[in-house]
């Protein structure tokens, strides 16, 4: 007999039970999703077995919506409703996009976070990392065969907290449950790390389609500690594509260039850089929708020469992290290389001369991130002993509060361990000042200007007091995900005023629901439109069966008979003008049950036709 | 009958365990001096962390979960602290109810000032020069003269138990940090 399992309240009834986790690479050009099996991190493949789902989402006029491949093959076809890069846009307003006037989008600046005008209406880009979410959410969820605990999603390590904030929101329109976010950089050296067994002062070069980091970790005894984090998150593989698309023109001196045709040579850019990482030279060649065309050959070396710069500064950023570490390059055991852009060799070699030593390039750049993210995920979820290893991770710029005069007093130093807290005092500079407005910024910048604006909230109800009497005691408080929230109190007198503020930027939580509500509403549209096709399908059917019928068969009924089959006819093509599926489906079944005699009749009669001619002897 | 703490998980146990009026020497179990085993703190901290760090709780209910972030914010801070010299002077002083960091406490020996006057104007002839040579040596003597500090504020808080001149040596070492920073600003400017 099998002993009874008495779980404790709020425990898993199934202690043992491997709970479904996943680790979500979300990028900007293309998306993962890992889990781990049997002990092994994997990529998980869609059915046609391709791992990567370009970060691609189109929207129909009809709302219907396209994600990945399909939609990455519609990009020349449909600029402006096909969104890649989305990422780039998560918690920025449009004045940070640099190169707004070179996108082919139709952007909406709105407070906090910029829009997109697309066919389906005006989207946000939080909207359009969901739908990519729910696709890999999706994908794993049919080849676990189970619903997931949740996921561990990679953001790049120099995201600061209005752009968390937006990946934690889309992942929240997408159903899923977020274990962790986790940088991208730590999610590499955990995939390396734990396959290596490695101990010491590790970098992680993560060099991707848009953006640039790097970290300075130190691996001690199963514990991932962030040493240190910089970056540029506007710089990456796309830049190049750009140096060569620029090469492109100058080769081809063509005229003014239509969205679709800047498309078409951006991809001929791109399909150059990447042949290059093979081969010597490439020849690249365009015909134009113009009837333009061009012929020219690409060499390495002119390619090394017009990205040079670009190579250059990745290593501003790195210098920078080595320095906030107190370390030297020569005290770096391993480098490891993550994103696409590594596999350039112009890339490797520059890292290599930095390091005076090779990168370590034995995983797959692409898939890395969402491997060791899987891992994470795995642990988190419950799934192994835990005991083995940590990861201490590092908010990647400072935050704080605005000053008199527009200056920033900074709370708490980038590169702070977190969870963190810390408190700071202010006070009153008027006699009888009762309210207080609080500006909590992100960033390194003296200037608050320059410093990106987090909240502002208003603390009142200070009592009156002589200027400089009052003590306001503001806290910030980062939790595990390096997302913040700040409450303010003054206490002086006992008298308590707080307020909590989470600045979940660009995106109110009642926004969220909204979205929350569209992505149900529409799921119900969707299911009400396709029960409405088949049904009307399956009516025009049955009448043209029945008319055929009729014509051919119509002696089988008397005049009453046959009127009221006509009549089900009739009323039936009604419903087909209408579009109530329900009521159609009524309609069906009352003609099935009007023509029920009639088919009976038909069938005899065509039994005793097939028989008749027949020998007795071949029914046998 | 069930005690209340029979119904928490496992880990969450060991959150209630945990006493947070314990000075941050008592929570990793060091002795309260300037002296530092920095090994011993770097392995008792990440023992805690493994205990008490909010992943370890990622599939507990939310209490336990703030609970655990509290307790792992606690641990940071308290990490921070002694790990680094001028904080971990100003956290021992400050147990003998001295404020090292009151703005009214400027007192400064005439050849320290001197000094520190000295090495701002070789800053600015680096900078002025393009000479990161110049601002390597410049590091150099920097960091020497701050672990000379550090070696004397161990002498005046562990043995002499001389807080005056402790408190001085604390905001000397302060001094050194903004310095180095400076230093380091250079540094970034000359590269870029």
């Amino acid at each position: 007999m099998a002993l009874l399992q008495i779980a404790e309240p709020g425990m898993s009834s199934a202690p043992h039970q491997h709970r479904l986790a996943v680790g979500i690479d979300l990028g900007t050009t293309n998306s993962l999703v890992a889990t781990v099996r049997s002990g092994i991190a994997v990529v998980l493949d869609d059915e046609a077995g391709r791992s990567l789902l370009p970060s691609v989402v189109r929207y129909h006029a009809d709302g219907g919506i396209d994600v990945g491949h399909a939609a990455q093959s519609a990009q020349n076809r449909d600029p402006h409703n096909t969104i890649a890069s989305a990422k780039r846009f998560m918690g920025r307003g449009l004045a940070d996009v640099e190169d707004v006037a070179s996108l082919p989008y139709r952007f909406v600046d709105a407070p906090g976070m910029l829009q997109l005008k697309t066919a389906a209406g005006v989207k946000s880009p939080v909207e359009v990392s969901a739908e990519i979410l729910k696709a890999l959410r999706q994908r794993a969820e049919a080849v676990l065969g189970g619903e997931l605990v949740g996921a561990v999603i990679t953001v790049p390590a120099y995201f600061d907290d209005a752009q968390r904030q937006a990946t934690k929101d889309a992942a929240q329109v997408a159903g899923i449950n977020v274990l962790r976010l986790l940088n991208e950089p730590t999610a590499a050296a955990i995939a390396y790390g734990l396959d290596n067994a490695a101990e010491g002062i590790y970098a992680v070069y993560d060099f991707g389609g848009g953006t640039f980091d790097i970290s300075i970790l130190r691996l001690s005894r199963g514990v991932f500690e962030v040493l240190a984090t910089h970056g540029d998150t506007a710089l990456g593989g796309d830049d190049f594509d750009q140096r060569v698309f620029c090469w492109i023109l100058e080769q081809g001196r063509f005229a003014p260039l239509s969205a679709n045709d800047a498309r078409l040579l951006l991809t001929k850019a791109r399909d150059a850089k990447e042949a290059l990482t093979e081969h010597a030279e490439v020849r690249v060649t365009a015909v134009l929708s113009t009837g333009e065309m061009m012929d020219a050959t690409l060499t390495q070396d002119e390619f090394n020469r017009m990205t040079a710069g670009l190579v250059n500064k990745t290593l501003v950023p790195t210098r920078k992290a080595l320095r906030d570490a107190g370390l030297s390059a020569d005290e770096v055991k391993g480098v490891v290389m993550v994103g696409g852009s590594t596999r350039m060799p112009c890339i490797r070699q520059a890292v290599a001369d930095f390091f005076r030593q090779t990168p370590l390039t034995n995983l797959d750049p692409d898939k890395v991130v969402a491997l060791g993210a899987a891992t994470q995920a795995d642990v988190l979820a419950g799934n192994r002993a835990g005991d083995d290893w940590l990861l201490l991770d590092v908010i990647p710029l400072s935050l704080g509060l605005e000053t008199m005069g527009g200056l920033t007093e900074k709370v708490i130093p980038r590169n702070t361990t977190i969870p963190t807290a810390r408190a700071q005092e202010f006070t009153t500079f008027k006699d009888g000042q009762t309210a207080m407005s609080v500006h909590v910024l992100q960033g390194e910048r003296e200037l608050a200007t320059d410093c990106r604006s987090l909240a502002r909230f208003e603390l009142r109800g200070i009592p009156p007091m002589v200027a400089g009497a009052a003590r306001i005691r503001v806290t910030f408080q980062v939790d595990a995900d390096g997302l913040l929230s700040v409450s303010a109190r003054e206490q002086s007198t006992g008298v308590e005023a707080s307020v909590q503020v989470k600045p979940s930027y660009g995106l109110a939580d009642e926004d969220i629901t909204r979205m929350l509500k569209d992505a149900f509403t529409h799921a119900r549209d969707d299911m009400y439109a396709r029960a409405l096709t088949e049904q009307i399908v399956e009516a025009q059917g049955l009448i043209a069966a029945t008319r055929a019928a009729l014509a051919e068969d119509g002696s089988l009924l008397n005049a009453a008979e046959t009127a009221a089959v006509e009549a089900a006819i009739a009323s039936l093509e009604v419903l087909l003008g209408g579009n109530d599926h329900h009521a159609l489906k009524r309609g069906v079944e009352t003609l099935n049950a009007a023509t029920t005699e009639f088919a009976q009749r038909r069938m005899d009669r065509n039994v005793r036709r097939a028989m008749t001619g027949q020998k007795l002897e071949n029914f046998g | 009958m069930r005690s209340y703490r029979a119904r928490l998980t496992p880990h969450a146990s060991a959150l209630l365990f945990m006493d947070f009026s314990q000075t941050h020497f008592e929570l990793f179990g060091l002795p309260a001096t300037y002296a530092l085993d920095r090994e011993r703190l770097d392995a008792a901290y990440r023992e805690l962390q493994n205990t008490v760090h909010p992943d370890r709780f990622a599939a507990q209910p939310d209490a336990e979960q703030r609970l655990a972030m509290q307790w792992a914010t606690r641990v940071n801070e308290a990490y921070q602290t002694l790990k680094h010299p001028v904080s971990r002077g100003v956290y021992l002083l400050s147990l003998q109810g001295i404020d090292a960091l009151h703005a009214g406490n400027t007192r400064m020996a005439p050849a320290f000032l001197m000094q520190q006057m000295e090495w701002r104007e070789a800053i600015d002839d680096a900078r002025a020069q393009r000479r990161t040579d110049a601002l390597d040596a410049l590091t150099d003597d920097l960091r020497a003269t701050h672990r000379r500090i550090e070696a004397q504020l161990a002498e005046l808080l562990d043995h002499a138990r001389d807080y005056v001149a402790a408190t001085e040596a604390v905001r000397q070492l302060r001094f050194m940090d903004k310095l180095i920073a400076e230093v380091g600003e250079v540094y970034e400017e000359l590269e870029s």
